[in-house]
Order: C-alpha cells, then structure tokens, then sequence
C-alpha cells in the first residue's frame, strides 16, 4: 500500500461568520500517486475542502476546526500558508484572476520570484515548466491574448514549476468550452503519468472529468462524504440523480432503455464500456418503439440578419457574410469558440456596434436607424455576469431603472416592475438590498429589468456560466417558461448540454463565419463542426454506434426528444 | 474603445532603457520642474521633451485622450490663478505695466501675463515626460525598477497589478456602460454633459462590485504562490543598466543641477526681465 499523502480524521471546519460548520466529521484518505475527483453540487463543501487542503484554511479565512488534517504527515495547523503552498499545489477555478503576472513567463515564475530564486535559473525552469504544458511559444503573451484552456496551462505551469508532490484543480472546466475542457483533463492526466504527482480533482461535470480515468470518486453533499468508491460503483448506484450531479448521458440512456447498470461493465468511460448483445438489443428496441417528436410549425421570422460584415478599427473582422433567422416564440442558441463572432453579432443586433455590410430586420421592421435605446425596447440583452449589470441599491429601483429613462409614470412604473418581478418569482424579494441575493436571484433580478421594457426577444450571453445542474436546471427551466409565455429566447452558449436539452435548433460561428444551422443533435454528430467550433461529440452517439443502431444520428435526436419530455412531465 | 494610457510597445532607444532609469529620470526631471520658475529653463524643457517624443515612437493620437484632459486642467488652473489673484505676477516681479483694464481690481499687466506664460511652461515642461514614461515603460518592469530604488516591492508589485488590470477594467466598463445604455440610460452626445456624467457614475457601481470579486480571487492565488514570504524577491523582467542609462540619468541630474544651482547663485527662483 502506498503511504497516505492528505489523512483527514474527524475533521470539521466551521466559519467564523456561519452558524453551523460547513464540513462535517470528514475522514478520508489520499495515498500517494492516486487521482481522485471530489465531486457534488454547489454549496456541499467541496470548496471549502479544497481551501483546507491548500491551506487558505484556516491561514486567510478564519473559523473553528476540529479533527486533524495531515499532509504529508504533518499536521497543517501547525505549519504557515507558505509551506502548505509547497506541498499541494492549486490551479484554481478563475485561470483570468488567477494569472497574477502581466505575460506568461513571469506568471509561471511568480512563485520562484517569490522564493529569491536568481534570474537564469528563473528563465531555465519557466522554460522548462512552460514546455511540459505546451505554452512555450506564447511565453511574452500578456493574458489577454490567450484563450481560457491556455490560461490554464499557464496557471498549471505556474505551481508545476515549484515542483509540488500534489496537485489540486478547483473546478479546472467551468470556464472552458468542450474541447478545451477535454484537453484540460488530457494534460492533466498526461502531467500525472510522467510526473507521479498525486492529483485532486474538484469538479461537478462528472462525465467531463471522467474522460480519462480517475481512480476514485469522492461525493459530497452538505459538508458530508456520502460516498468514496470507484467510478463505475458509483454510476451503477442511484446517488449520483438524488445529490443533483448529472450523470454521463450514456448512463440516462442506458437507463432509459431499461438495462440494468452494474458496476463491471465498465461504466466509468464509453470507449470501456461494455454491454452484451441482449443489452445491446435493448437499446436498440427503445430506439424503434421510442416515437419521433412531431416538428413544430416553423414560426415567421422574428429577427432577420443578412449579409452582416463587421470589422472593428483594428482592422480586425469579426463576422464576414453572416446570415441567421430567429424565429417567433424559438428558443435558440448562437454557439462557438470564444472570438468566433458570436457576441459581436448579439453587438450588432443591439446596436453597439454597427455592421459596415448588410441589412438587420425586426419583425419586418429595418433596424438600422433604431438607437441602441430604441432596439432595448424590443431585444433585451442580458450580459453573463449579473455583477456588471445591477447598479441600484434596492430590487425594485434596478428593475425600474429602464422605465425611469424612459418617462413611464409612476403608475405604470410600479404594475410593469411588479408584473416582472413576479414573473421571476422575485416579488417576496422587492424591497431587498440586491446585495443579500445569491447569484441565481441576482441574474433573475437582471432578466426582470429587461423584462419591464417588454421586448419580444431577449439575448443571454452564458446564461448558466459556473452554475452547477441543480442552479442550472433552475435558471434553464425559468427561461423555458419566459419562452412559453411568447419571448423569444437566444442563448449564447458553450454549454453543450444547455443546447442538447432546450434548444430546437442551434447556430455554430468560426472564424466570423456561420458554419451550421441545424438541430443540437445533428451539430454534435458532424465531426467537421464539431473540431471547429470547439464542441466534443456526444457520448450518444458512441452509444448508438456500439449497440449498432443504423441510424446513430436520430438516436441523438430521439434522445434529447424523450429527456426533455420526461423532464416536462 | 476608451484608452486612458497604457504602455505602448514600440521599437525605440527609450523603450530599451530600463525602467529604474526611466523612473528615476522622471523623478529627477520633475523635481527640476518644480524647483525652478527660471523661465530660460522652463522654455528648454518642453524643447527636450518634445525631441524625446520624437525618439520614443510615441504618436501624439496615442496620449490624444490624457493631453486634452490636462490641456483643460491647465486652462482651468490658469482661469483660477488669474481670478482670485490678478496682482500675482507684479508682487513676484516688483514693476507694474497695466495692458488693459477689465474692471475693478481685474488689470491686465504684463507681469501677470508673464507669469501665466510661467505657469504654462510648467505644465509642459513636466506633463510630457510623465506621459513618455507611462507609455515606455513595461509594467512590469516598472515594479522591478520600483523595488529597485527601495520601495518595498508589496507595494511595486501592487502598483504592477494595478496597471495590469487596467485593460480589463476598461473592458468592464464598456460592456457595463453598453448594458446600461440598453435599457435606456443615454450616453450619447445627444445628452448634456451633466447628465452624462451622471450616467457615467452610476456605472461605478457595477464596477466596483465586479472587481471586488477578483479581488479575493487575485490574493489568494499571490498567497497560495508564496506572495509575501520573504523581505525580498526576485524578478523576472529585471535588467541590468547599460551606458545609456547612466547617461540618462546623468543628464537627469545635471538638469536638477542646474535648476537648484539657478535658483541658489541668483538668489530666486523667478527669471525677471522686468528689470
């Protein structure tokens, strides 16, 4: 047995500022060498776990511990941050506020800078760590220069460089698209193998995190261990639905198609799945006695952008010939890599930027000559983080805050903001500081001041951006309902569920360009658009492909049809 | 896109000196133009500035913003200085040649107008070289040369992060003042000047709470890195001074020199040519 590198006994660590403790009688052994992903919805004390380990607790945030937590065999209450910070290294969550450095190279050597390492042994271990995470050739790059998965890197780069026996990621994927989030897991279990490095992975996107092994998953909930076992004993139990966390769509299908899961048939992984031809058969038999979702009427277009080409002062083109329809009532999503096009296309349409070619109608009406102000009351536009959005004190004043600009009366005022706020079920709430509201309420707050104005359609940029499936769910079947009262709903997305389980129909940007127009299914089943718009094909379809379903691209679509109509029962 | 100042990467002599010369040209540079109201010294100065300008690869639309803003500064300071003190220049000069009676105690004296030509100097004797030094030294680098001269380098590194976050916050800004003019909040010229700045302010706000976030984020990752472990550490970005620098600073020097020799031999620290 290999020697125990984090031992927590009875440990429990409560705040200064809460009433009850946030971790509970925590016992738990991490032995040398291992990968082991701690997982659970938010607020069950994975977090705050992961400050224990890297010694922000109890050294920067205050409160009562009990129990004692070894790292290396020594007891971390008695060392300081700094030698925590020796033992386990961190990437955290935020790689944008995380990088401290103004380019790449000084933010990997920021620790040795900070341990009076001299200068030409700075520039040979930069190097070094920067190559064996692949970002050498971007060493002078300033951070906004870099996409989010290099950010990582670079943040990875940044502890690896001090030679830490364990590595801990706090949420790696949040702010990653799909195939950036899918290198991320790669690196860090390349990292893992030639470096012997014992890993710690924090993270709710299970079937994300499991695309490369891990050797034991520890779930959380309510600053409670519920379980540690294996992965594949933790897919074939029922814990994984009753604590919130999403589980590999292939899991929900195989439950669908009634095949009992159990945990030999290696269900940690699609590639090492395997299934008998009797459960095969059975997959099979879902897909044909699973009837096809009738297609909606196509509604008249709402919005109707054509030819749009837009270059900033840089010189720099951002959407070259793009053309996209949203239909009335459609419930739709605009996705892409970061850059492709996508936000400045919702710039353009709201009238930040003007497009220096083509044409933008409004329910037939030209936009063109609409202000940015004029096109508010028709197309709301909510930004991602609903902390630069609110800028009054109280509930009610930020929801008001369009129609005050506007001269509504008073009268009017207060039916239309309390028509909104009860929409978003936020009345209870209207005399409140914003600042007492959780992030969920907060965006809620946002989309009810856009919703004062009344517009027919609104744009959401990452809508759930850092929200785990339970918030997730929450906010996702709270626009479901705004789009069945009539809005018209485009999301701005790299959430490849969000699009798979509410969305019709999906437009992919590259490059400025719009490479497809179709159904979620039919987008992550062509491999083409797939690598361009930096998605990752669905597990699905493997799926279909291993039971041999002729068509594994309906399978998809079948799929997402049957979810969302059990999720609406 | 609104941009205040920044460092601005350009292939020129003045980017290549390190940024300790840098700083402490501009100390002793700035110290010369407080010392002296010599006015042959205050002509000379913004005559140098201008060549170093020329040197740096500065374009004049790069500093376009911060210039008209201090241009109006200047204005406002020389209006203020004329009205609550119209007598100014003929106390400091001893003679009065009256130009031109406004009315009341508001003369126009030759003396006054000699003074304000002073005051103006100033302005472009030191505000140039404040703007070079922002636009040629590398941030980072600047807190290297700050610690480098003695200043705790909590306190460099602090200011290096500042200036880091300086594009980020601007970007914030424009998307939160975009947000806010959507739903109707008009930042246009169309709106008065008060107005505006109304506007402007209410998206401080949202600002601040949003960089209140990173705030902890930030200070967490410099601990978990060893921020704060030693009195001393290294830097990356550090350079050792060449020829040019000593030269730079030795004509700095000089230029204080010469200020504070000025003022001591004539015994004051005004050039009258009134008498």
């Amino acid at each position: 047995m290999k020697q125990p590198v984090i031992e927590l006994k009875n440990f429990t660590w409560q705040y200064n500022a809460q009433k009850e403790p946030t971790l509970h009688d925590l016992t738990l052994t991490i032995r040398e060498g291992e990968k082991v992903l701690i997982c659970g919805p938010s607020g069950c004390g994975k977090s705050t776990l992961a400050h224990c380990l890297n010694g922000l607790i109890p050294f920067s945030y205050h409160g009562e511990m009990r129990g004692s937590l070894h790292i290396l065999g020594r007891e971390t209450s008695e060392l300081s941050l700094f030698d925590v910070s020796k033992m386990v290294g961190t990437v955290l969550q935020d790689a944008d506020g995380q990088f401290v450095g103004l380019t790449v190279a000084e933010d990997i050597a920021f620790a040795l800078e900070n341990d009076n390492v001299p200068q030409s042994e700075l520039f040979r271990r930069v190097d070094a760590a920067a190559e064996q995470v692949n970002i050498l050739s971007h060493l002078d790059h300033a951070p906004n220069e870099l996409s989010g998965g290099q950010k990582q890197r670079v943040s990875l780069a940044g502890v690896m460089v001090d030679n830490v026996p364990i590595l801990l990621f706090d949420e790696p994927l949040a702010n990653l698209d799909p195939a950036a989030g899918k290198q991320a897991i790669e690196l860090i279990d390349d990292i893992k193998r030639q470096t012997k490095t014992t890993v710690i992975i924090i993270e709710h996107r299970l079937e994300d995190v499991l695309h490369r092994d891990v050797d034991r998953v520890i779930l959380m909930q309510d600053g409670r261990i519920v379980a540690d076992t294996t992965p594949d004993e933790l897919l074939a139990s029922d814990l994984l639905r009753a604590q919130g966390i999403r589980e590999p769509l292939y899991v929900t299908a195989l439950k669908h198609a009634g095949v009992a899961l159990r945990p030999d048939m290696g269900l940690h992984n699609i590639k090492a799945l395997r299934l008998d031809d009797g459960q095969k058969a059975a997959v099979r038999r879902w897909f044909r006695e699973t009837p096809p979702a009738p297609e909606p009427p196509e509604a008249p277009a709402l919005l109707d952008a054509r030819h749009i080409r837009f270059a900033y002062d840089n010189g720099f083109e951002a959407l070259r010939d793009v053309s996209v329809t949203v239909r009335k009532g459609e419930m739709m999503a605009i996705v892409g890599r970061n850059g492709a096009g996508k936000s400045t296309f919702s710039k353009v349409v709201c009238g930040f930027e003007t497009q220096q070619e083509g044409t933008l109608a409004f329910d037939g009406r030209d936009l063109t000559e609409l202000s940015i102000k004029e096109r508010a009351d028709h197309i709301g536009f909510c930004l991602q983080n609903p902390n630069q959005m609110i800028s009054k004190v109280q509930i009610f004043d930020e929801v008001a805050l369009g129609l005050v600009a506007r001269g509504v009366g008073e009268a009017e005022q207060k039916e239309r903001v309390e028509h909104a706020l009860d929409i978003c079920g936020l009345r209870p709430f209207r005399h409140w500081p914003v600042s007492a509201l959780s992030f969920g309420q907060k965006k809620r707050v946002t989309i009810a001041s856009i919703l004062a104005l009344d517009p027919e359609m609104i744009i959401l940029d990452e809508p759930t951006a850092g929200q785990d499936f339970r918030h997730y769910t929450e906010i996702m079947e709270f626009l479901r309902e705004l789009n069945e009262r009539g809005v018209t709903v485009v999301m701005i997305t790299h959430d490849m569920h969000l699009m798979l389980e509410y969305c019709r129909r999906a437009v992919v940007f590259a490059d400025g360009e719009k490479i497809a127009d179709a159904s979620p299914a039919d987008i992550l089943t062509d491999p083409d658009v797939v690598a361009r718009a930096s998605l990752r094909e669905t597990s699905l379809y493997e799926l279909a492909v291993l039971c041999g379903v002729d068509d594994p691209r309906a399978f998809v679509q079948r799929f997402i049809d049957h979810d969302r109509e059990v999720r609406e029962r | 896109m609104i941009n205040i100042f920044n460092y601005i990467d350009r292939p020129s002599p003045i980017h290549r000196l390190t940024g300790a010369t840098k700083l402490v040209c501009l100390l002793l540079w700035s110290f010369a133009s407080m010392v002296t109201y010599d006015t042959r010294i205050l002509a000379l100065m913004p005559v140098a500035a201008l060549i170093l300008f020329g040197v740096s690869q500065i374009k004049f639309r790069d500093i376009k913003a911060v210039f008209w803003v201090t241009f109006v500064f200047m204005v406002l300071n020389n209006v203020m200085v004329y009205v609550f003190a119209p007598e100014h220049g003929v106390s400091i000069y001893g003679t009065r040649t009256v130009l031109l009676t406004i009315a009341g105690p508001y003369t126009v004296t030759a003396e006054q107008l000699f003074y304000h030509l002073n005051l103006i100097l100033k302005y472009f004797a030191s505000i140039p070289v404040l703007l070079l030094f922002v636009c040629t030294t590398d941030p980072s680098e600047f807190a290297a040369s700050l610690s480098r001269i003695g200043v705790s380098y909590r306190v460099s590194y602090s200011v290096a992060l500042a200036l880091r976050y300086i594009p980020d916050i601007q970007r914030a800004y424009h998307d939160i003042s975009q947000s806010q003019q959507a739903r109707g909040v008009e930042m246009s010229k169309k709106e008065s000047l008060v107005k505006r700045l109304k506007a402007a302010s209410a998206i401080l706000i949202p600002l601040i709470l949003s960089s209140m976030d990173r705030i902890e984020v930030i200070s967490n990752a410099m601990e978990l890195r060893g921020f704060g472990k030693g009195k001393t550490r290294t830097w990356y970005r550090a350079r050792a001074f060449r020829a040019a620098d000593v030269v730079c600073m030795a004509l700095c020097a000089a230029l204080l020199v010469l200020a504070v020799t000025d003022t001591l031999v004539r015994g004051t620290r005004y050039y009258n040519p009134f008498i």
